[in-house]
């Protein structure tokens, strides 16, 4: 069934697919995961809080993101980020912004939406008897948050948030459609190259699922070790 | 901003020479409607056996179907659909494949099939969780009355699972539509592949995609109502999810 396939074609593209392309796919997990929980947590900081001026905004920020398929919003960043970078910068021209910016700002930006309601579940898992603590202590709001409710509440979401991550890992093969090269993009550069379809998209399918089930396996090990006993 | 708005660009004839720019969109939102509705059915129908049998007092099901869903999970759609349209037609006899390469509209059978499994790994997640959040006695008073086993299945367990599990169904439901859009990559013409065409032809970036943009909140919106009505209709009183019906004098 095998005999027509070309399997030493994946032997001979492995440094580009890993050294070009998974570096790209994890480095872009990592920092979108990073910005993403520190917009996300900021966002649910806004919805949580008692004026509608910051409730608003949030509410329709992340009810937009998540009604939206991420592929039409890469889309819409990749056409904007350059215009979002002249505004800024005050420049003549559109900003030439570079591929690996522009998924970076796209993720980040997409991902904080998953990431507020992910921290809004947590900050609210906290109870009111902690902040109510925490005030007739004398803390202020920022001493609250940063020293009372978020640490617990990172605590309580820390398997969620890597449950999200995963997703995210596997969201960034879908940077296909602006023609990046991350890994899935390394793989179908080969396969169009040397007409290997089958043999390169089995073995990119392999590879996501792979990293996926280790890290689902993970979060599932971890989730049982941190859990609190009350 | 030096960019060039042109609302008027919906009404103007798309490169098609028969349709304008709005109208293309349209068809792409059927297109997305009809990709989305179809594997719906396949994503409820397996995800619900699939859900059934990890519940099962069986090994070999409940092996079974953990296999079946990390399987669908753990890899993107975008590389599942890549599979079901490049790697399974040469991967099968070859006439068949043949076949299935010269079948009309192939990205969109191909599309529904991909995201209907892909999605019934996760229908199959939320049934079986509301499966087990069913007091045990509801199994047992279903065998001891002298039920078979597939019996409890369909008439004692699965109406009750389905009335609990409407809620998270229906954000299932909600990504099928979204998670439609993937199979632009594989040439279906649907909404954001519309838009995208229509940003290439009529250089109108901003336009086409605000365009898509509200038609999906559109879509969103009204199918979300629709299941809020649905949801309570369904809601099994006794449970907090149900609200009871405003009483009459």
């Amino acid at each position: 069934m095998f005999a027509n396939y070309d399997f030493d074609v994946i032997w001979r593209s492995l440094p580009y697919l890993f050294y070009q392309g998974m570096t790209f796919t994890l480095l872009l997990t990592a920092l979108a995961t990073f910005g993403g929980i520190v917009i996300g947590t900021l966002l649910a900081l806004m919805r949580l809080s008692s004026t509608a001026v910051l409730t608003l905004p949030a509410a329709a920020y992340v009810n937009l993101m998540r009604s939206v398929p991420f592929v039409l919003m890469i889309f819409w960043f990749y056409f904007l980020v350059p215009y979002i970078g002249q505004w800024i910068t005050r420049s003549a021209q559109p900003l030439q912004v570079g591929a690996f910016a522009s998924c970076l700002v796209t993720f980040t930006l997409f991902e904080a939406a998953f990431f507020c309601e992910i921290m809004r579940a947590g900050i609210q898992s906290i109870p009111r008897g902690q902040m109510a603590a925490a005030q007739a202590l004398g803390m202020t709001y920022p001493t609250t948050m940063g020293y009372i409710v978020l640490p617990q509440a990172f605590r309580n979401m820390v398997p969620v948030l890597l449950t999200q991550t995963i997703i995210l890992f596997q969201d960034t093969s879908l940077v296909y459609v602006i023609s990046v090269t991350d890994f899935l993009g390394a793989a179908s550069k080969v396969a169009e190259r040397d007409g290997r379809l089958v043999e390169m998209y089995t073995f990119a399918a392999v590879v996501y699922f792979v990293i996926s089930l280790a890290a689902s396996r993970t979060v599932a090990h971890l989730q049982r070790r941190i859990a609190i006993i009350r | 901003m030096n960019y060039h708005w042109n609302w008027a660009i919906f009404w103007e004839l798309s490169p098609d020479g028969i349709h304008s720019y709005f109208q293309t969109l349209l068809l792409g939102t059927g297109w997305t409607l009809a990709t989305a509705a179809c594997a719906w059915i396949i994503a409820l129908t397996l995800g619900s056996l699939v859900g059934a049998l990890r519940t099962m007092p069986f090994a070999a099901a409940v092996r079974f179907g953990n296999v079946y869903v990390e399987l669908f999970r753990d890899v993107p759609l975008l590389v599942q659909m890549f599979l079901w349209y490049f790697v399974v037609p040469e991967i099968v006899p070859h006439a068949f494949g043949t076949w299935l390469k010269q079948l009309p509209n192939a990205s969109f059978y191909t599309a529904v099939v991909a995201l209907g499994l892909y999605m019934s790994a996760r229908v199959a997640e939320q049934v079986r969780a509301g499966i087990l959040s069913l007091p045990r006695g509801q199994r047992q008073a279903a065998l001891a009355l002298g039920l078979t086993l597939p019996q409890t299945y369909v008439y004692v367990l699965m109406p009750m699972t389905y009335r609990i599990i409407m809620p998270p169904l229906t954000s299932e439901l909600l990504n099928t539509i979204k998670n439609s859009a993937v199979a632009l990559t594989i040439g279906l013409m649907e909404l954001t592949a519309r838009a995208r065409a229509m940003q290439e032809f009529s250089f109108q970036v901003f336009e086409a995609f605000t365009a898509a943009t509200i038609i999906y909140i559109v879509i969103n919106i009204v199918v979300t109502f629709a299941m809020r009505v649905v949801e309570r209709r369904v809601a099994v009183p006794g449970y907090l999810g149900f609200k009871a019906p405003a009483a009459g004098h």
